[in-house]
C-alpha cells in the first residue's frame, strides 16, 4: 500500500512542478513588454553609450584645431602591444630654442585591445576614448589612423 | 597528434565530441570510448586555444600584463585582474586604500553573479531546456550595463591596477546596483521554479557524476566542484584578502557530490554574493581609489604567489622576478585545468547525456584551461 | 453561404455538367490531390513561423521580424534557401534507402490526412475503421526514421535512429489506449460517428475524470511520438548534433522538417476530434438558445481553432522543459503511462456500461 501511495504522490509532485514551470513561460509569452531587445541598426539615432565606453582612441582637438600632445611618448611606452607610434620633429620656439613637438601620432586600430593604459599614462590628458564601436572596413589600410588632425598644433601653455 | 580513431575492443566505439560542438563551452576535444551507450573512458585533448599567455607576459611590464588575464577566464575577468594586482602589490609592499578595497570586492561579487548566471543558462541549455538561457542573459545584461558605466567595457574590464582601481566609481553606481538587487531577488525564485524544482531536471542531475571527498582533494579540484563534495576550500574564508574578513557570509558546501549538489552550491553562492553586495554597497568609505605608485614598477628579486577565489575555483598567480621591470616567469594556476582532470573519473559508467550534464555542472571555460 | 460544403457541391455540379462522369471524377481526384499538397505546404509555412514566434516570445525576445510584415515571409525565404542547397549523399551510404527515407515519412503524413474531418461535410474518406486506420498508418513512420539512420553510414545517425525507434514504438501503446477509451464511449471507430456523438457536448467534459486523464496521457504520448521535446533525443542538438537526419541537406532535409511539423498538426487534429469535438461547436446539453448562437461560427473555424490551441500547448512543452534521457523516457512509458492508461481504460469501460457519463 505504501508503494501505491508513493507512486501517486510521485506523479502528483511531478505534474505540479511541470505546471509551475509552464506558468512562468506562459507569463513571459503573454507579457510582451518584458522584451528588452534593442533593434540595432534601426536605433542608431537614439542609442546612448556610456561616456566611459572604450571604443577607440582619439585625440582631443578644441575649436581652434589645437591639441594638447607634447610628443612625450608616455603612451607609446605604456601600450602593451605596440599600437601607438609617435613621430616627433623639432620645432623652433620664438626664443630660438629647439623643442620637441609632435609630427604624427600613428594609431593602429587593428592591434588595439582598448585596455586604456595609454589614457592613464598621458600626463596632459591629450587622448581619450571615443564611443564609436563600428570599426569594420573593407580595406585594412584604413585601420591605421593618424590621430592629430592636419594643420593642428599644440595649445599654448601645455607642458 | 591524434591517434587513429576507430573501434578498439569488440563492440566498443570511439567517438569524438569534437572541438566544434554546441555543448563543450569552447574548443575542447573529447575522445570518448563507448560500449553501446555507456561510457568506458573519456580523454580530453587540450591546446586548441593555447595562446602562450605566460610566455607573452615575460615581455610585458607589471602594469601591462594584467589586461591579458581578462582574456583567460573571461567570465570572471575582474577576479583574474584582482589576483594579478594582489601579487604585484605583495611584491612591492603597496598598501591599498580602503575605498579601493571595497570597490574591488564589490566588482568581484558582481562578476561572480554574472558568471553564475551564464553558467545556469548554459547548463540548462545543455540539458535541453532552451528558454532559461535567455532569461539568464537578461539579468547578465543588467550587470554588464552597470560595469559599462563604471569601467567602460562589458567583458574584458581591465579595471584593477596595482595600487587600487583605475578610476573612481560612476555616480550612478550605487543607485543602479540597488535597483538591480531589488530586481534580482525575485528572479532567483523564478530560476528555482523554472529549473530547480522541475522533476525532469532533477531526474537528469541526481545521482549523476559522483565525486567523493577524497577524490576531489586528490584531483586538486577547487571551487564549487570541490565544495559540493564536502571539501571546505573557499579562499575568501580560509585566507581572506581585501575586506572579506569584515563581511558576514557563509561558505556554501554540500555533501551529495553529484551534479545536483554542485548545482545547489552555485545557486547558494549567488545568494551569498547578493548578501555581500548588500552589506557593502552603502558603506563604501571615502578616500583615494588608487595608491600613489611609481610610473614604472620594479618588483624586488624573489618569488611571489597570491590566490583569489574565482567563480570556478582557486586562481593563483605566481611571479618569479629577477629585479627587472618585466617578470622572469609568470605561472597562472587555472581552476578549470584541475576540475577537468576529474571528468574521466566522474563520467565512467554513465551515458552520453550524463556526460553533457556533468560538463555543464563543472562549469568549464576552455580558454582558462588552455591559457 | 460560403461554407466548404457549398463550394464543393457547386464545383461538383459544374464538372459534371462540363465533362462525362468518369472524367469529372478523375478531375476531382486531381483537384483534391493538388489541394492536399498545397494545404501541406501552407501548413508547413505557417507552423514553422508560429514555432519561431512562440519560442521567441517565451524567451523574452522578438522572433523573425524583418522579412515581410512582422516576419511572415521568413519561412518562404527559408524554403527557397533549402531548395537551392546541394543535396549531398555521403560516401558509403546505401543510396536507395537514403533517398527513399524522406519520401516514406512524407507519404505516411499525407496518408493520415485522408480521414480527418476539417469541417462539416468535408472529409476526404470516411472509412468505417477511421481511427484505427490513423493509428495503424502512423506506425509506419518508424520505418522511415530507421531507414534514414541506417543508410547514412554515420555512428551518430544510427544511435539517434535506434533511440527514436524504441521511443516511438513504446509510446504508441499509450496513445492507442487513450484512443480506445474514447472509442468505448462512442461505440464506433468511424470518425464522423465520433464527432456526431459530441453533438451535445465534447467528450472532455462529458466523460469527466477518465476522459481528462486520457487526454493528458494522449498529449504526452503524441509529443513523444512526433519526437518533440522533452522527448527529442533523436535529434538532441546539444548531444548528437541532429541525430538521424544529420547527413541530410537541401530538399530531403526540407521534407523531414516539413513532415515533423505536419505530424504535429495531424496528432493535434486527432486529439481535437476525439476530445474536443472536431468541427462540432461547443454545445451544452440541450440549451438550444446557446447552441444556436454557437452554430453561427463556421465549423472550419472551430476545428482550426481547437487544433491550433493544442499545437500551442505542444510548443509550450518544448520551450519549457529539459530533455529526458533514454532510460528515463522508457521508464516513464512502461512504469507510469502504460499502467495508468490500462487502469483508465477499465474505469472508462465501467462508466460507459453504467452510463455514468453526462
Amino acid at each position: 500500500m505504501a508503494f501505491l501511495k508513493d507512486y501517486i504522490s510521485d506523479i502528483y509532485r511531478g505534474i505540479r512542478s511541470l505546471l509551475k514551470g509552464m506558468k512562468l513561460t506562459g507569463y513571459y509569452f503573454t507579457h510582451r513588454k518584458e522584451i528588452i531587445t534593442q533593434q540595432y541598426p534601426d536605433n542608431r539615432g537614439t542609442m546612448v553609450l556610456p561616456e566611459r565606453f572604450r571604443g577607440e582612441v582619439v585625440m582631443i582637438h578644441d575649436e581652434n584645431n589645437e591639441h594638447a600632445c607634447t610628443g612625450c611618448t608616455a603612451c607609446e611606452l605604456a601600450c602593451p602591444n605596440g599600437t601607438i607610434k609617435i613621430i616627433t620633429k623639432f620645432d623652433t620656439t620664438p626664443e630660438g630654442k629647439k623643442k620637441k613637438a609632435l609630427d604624427t601620432f600613428i594609431y593602429h586600430l587593428e592591434l588595439c585591445t582598448m585596455c586604456n593604459l595609454c589614457i592613464q599614462a598621458c600626463p596632459t590628458d591629450a587622448i581619450k576614448m571615443a564611443q564609436n564601436f563600428e570599426h569594420s572596413v573593407y580595406d585594412r589600410s584604413k585601420l591605421t589612423k593618424k590621430l592629430n588632425k592636419p594643420g593642428s598644433k599644440i595649445r599654448e601653455g601645455v607642458e | 597528434m591524434i591517434e587513429e580513431i576507430g573501434t578498439t575492443e569488440l563492440g566498443e566505439l570511439v567517438v569524438n565530441l569534437g572541438p566544434q560542438h554546441p555543448s563543450t563551452h569552447g574548443v575542447l576535444h573529447l575522445v570518448i570510448t563507448l560500449s553501446g551507450e555507456t561510457i568506458k573512458k573519456v580523454e580530453p585533448h587540450l591546446g586548441y586555444i593555447h595562446r602562450s599567455i605566460e610566455k607573452m607576459c615575460e615581455s610585458l611590464s607589471y602594469r601591462q600584463f594584467i589586461y591579458v588575464t581578462s582574456r583567460m577566464d573571461y567570465l570572471s575577468s575582474h577576479i583574474n585582474n584582482h589576483g594579478c594586482a594582489l601579487c604585484v602589490e605583495k611584491g612591492m609592499q603597496i598598501e591599498v586604500p580602503p575605498r579601493a578595497k571595497v570597490i574591488r570586492v564589490l566588482m568581484d561579487e558582481l562578476t561572480r553573479l554574472a558568471s553564475h548566471q551564464l553558467w545556469w543558462g548554459a547548463m540548462a541549455m545543455d540539458v535541453g531546456a532552451l528558454t532559461p538561457f535567455f532569461h539568464a542573459f537578461r539579468e547578465r545584461e543588467a550587470i554588464n550595463d552597470i560595469m559599462e558605466k563604471t569601467c567602460g567595457a562589458r567583458l574584458t574590464m581591465n579595471y584593477m591596477c596595482p595600487g587600487g582601481v583605475a578610476f573612481d566609481l560612476h555616480p550612478d553606481f550605487q543607485r543602479e546596483v540597488k535597483a538591480f538587487l531589488a530586481f534580482f531577488h525575485g528572479k532567483l525564485d523564478e530560476y528555482d521554479e523554472l529549473v530547480t524544482d522541475n522533476v525532469i531536471f532533477q531526474g537528469r542531475m541526481e545521482g549523476v557524476g559522483y565525486l567523493s571527498r577524497e577524490d576531489a582533494i586528490s584531483y586538486g579540484c577547487s571551487g564549487p566542484t570541490a565544495r559540493a563534495s564536502g571539501v571546505s576550500c573557499d579562499i575568501r574564508k580560509l585566507s581572506p584578502y581585501e575586506v572579506y574578513d569584515q563581511v558576514r557570509f557563509e561558505e556554501v558546501t554540500g555533501t551529495g557530490g553529484d551534479c545536483f549538489a554542485r548545482y545547489k552550491v552555485r545557486m547558494g553562492e549567488m545568494r551569498q554574493s547578493i548578501s555581500i553586495i548588500e552589506q557593502l554597497i552603502d558603506n563604501v568609505p571615502e578616500g583615494d581609489f588608487q595608491a600613489k605608485t611609481k610610473a614604472v614598477l620594479k618588483l624586488p628579486k624573489g618569488e611571489f604567489y597570491s590566490k583569489v577565489e574565482t567563480a570556478r575555483g582557486e586562481f593563483g598567480v605566481y611571479i618569479i622576478s629577477e629585479g627587472a621591470t618585466t617578470p622572469y616567469r609568470i605561472k597562472f594556476r587555472s581552476p578549470g585545468f584541475s576540475n577537468l582532470s576529474a571528468l574521466d573519473h566522474m563520467a565512467r559508467g554513465h551515458k552520453i547525456g550524463d556526460l553533457v550534464a556533468i560538463m555543464g555542472t563543472l562549469d568549464l571555460v576552455i580558454p582558462d584551461i588552455d591559457r | 453561404m460560403l461554407s466548404i460544403e457549398n463550394i464543393a457541391d457547386s464545383i461538383d455540379a459544374w464538372l459534371n455538367r462540363a465533362f462525362s462522369p468518369s472524367v469529372a471524377t478523375l478531375l476531382e481526384g486531381v483537384l483534391v490531390g493538388l489541394g492536399a499538397i498545397t494545404f501541406f505546404a501552407v501548413l508547413g509555412l505557417v507552423l514553422v513561423l508560429m514555432e519561431r514566434k512562440v519560442s521567441a516570445y517565451m524567451q523574452i525576445r522578438l522572433g523573425p521580424n524583418r522579412v515581410g510584415p512582422g516576419g511572415s515571409l521568413q519561412t518562404v525565404a527559408d524554403t527557397l534557401k533549402l531548395a537551392m542547397k546541394e543535396g549531398l549523399t555521403p560516401d558509403g551510404a546505401d543510396k536507395f534507402l537514403f533517398n527513399l527515407a524522406p519520401f516514406m515519412v512524407i507519404v505516411v503524413a499525407m496518408l493520415i490526412l485522408a480521414p480527418i474531418a476539417f469541417a462539416k461535410g468535408s472529409q476526404l474518406w470516411d472509412i468505417n475503421i477511421g481511427i484505427l486506420y490513423v493509428s495503424a498508418v502512423s506506425s509506419l513512420s518508424v520505418i522511415g526514421i530507421l531507414m534514414a539512420g541506417w543508410a547514412s553510414n554515420n555512428k551518430y545517425s544510427l544511435l539517434g535512429a535506434m533511440r527514436s525507434g524504441a521511443q516511438i514504438v513504446s509510446y504508441e501503446l499509450s496513445a492507442g489506449f487513450s484512443v480506445l477509451s474514447i472509442v468505448v464511449l462512442t461505440g464506433s471507430l468511424r470518425i464522423s460517428d465520433i464527432i456526431a456523438s459530441q453533438q451535445d457536448g465534447w467528450w472532455l467534459f462529458k466523460g469527466h475524470i477518465p476522459a481528462i486523464i486520457s487526454f493528458v496521457i494522449f498529449l504526452i504520448a503524441v509529443t513523444a511520438e512526433t519526437n518533440r521535446a522533452p522527448f527529442d533525443l533523436a535529434e538532441a542538438e546539444s548531444e548528437l548534433t541532429a541525430g538521424f537526419h544529420t547527413e541530410y541537406s537541401g530538399m530531403r532535409f526540407a521534407l523531414f522538417f516539413l513532415a515533423e511539423y505536419v505530424n504535429i498538426f495531424i496528432v493535434c487534429a486527432i486529439a481535437a476530434t476525439l476530445y474536443l469535438g472536431g468541427w462540432m461547436p461547443l454545445h451544452i446539453g440541450h440549451w438550444s438558445g446557446f447552441n444556436l448562437v454557437m452554430d453561427y461560427i463556421p465549423s472550419s473555424l472551430w476545428f482550426l481553432g481547437k487544433t491550433f490551441i493544442l499545437i500551442f500547448v505542444i510548443m509550450w512543452f518544448r520551450w519549457t522543459f529539459p530533455r529526458l534521457r533514454i532510460d528515463q523516457l522508457l521508464d516513464l512509458e512502461w512504469k507510469y503511462l502504460l499502467p495508468l492508461s490500462l487502469f483508465n481504460l477499465l474505469l472508462m469501460t465501467l462508466i460507459a456500461i453504467e452510463g455514468w457519463h453526462f
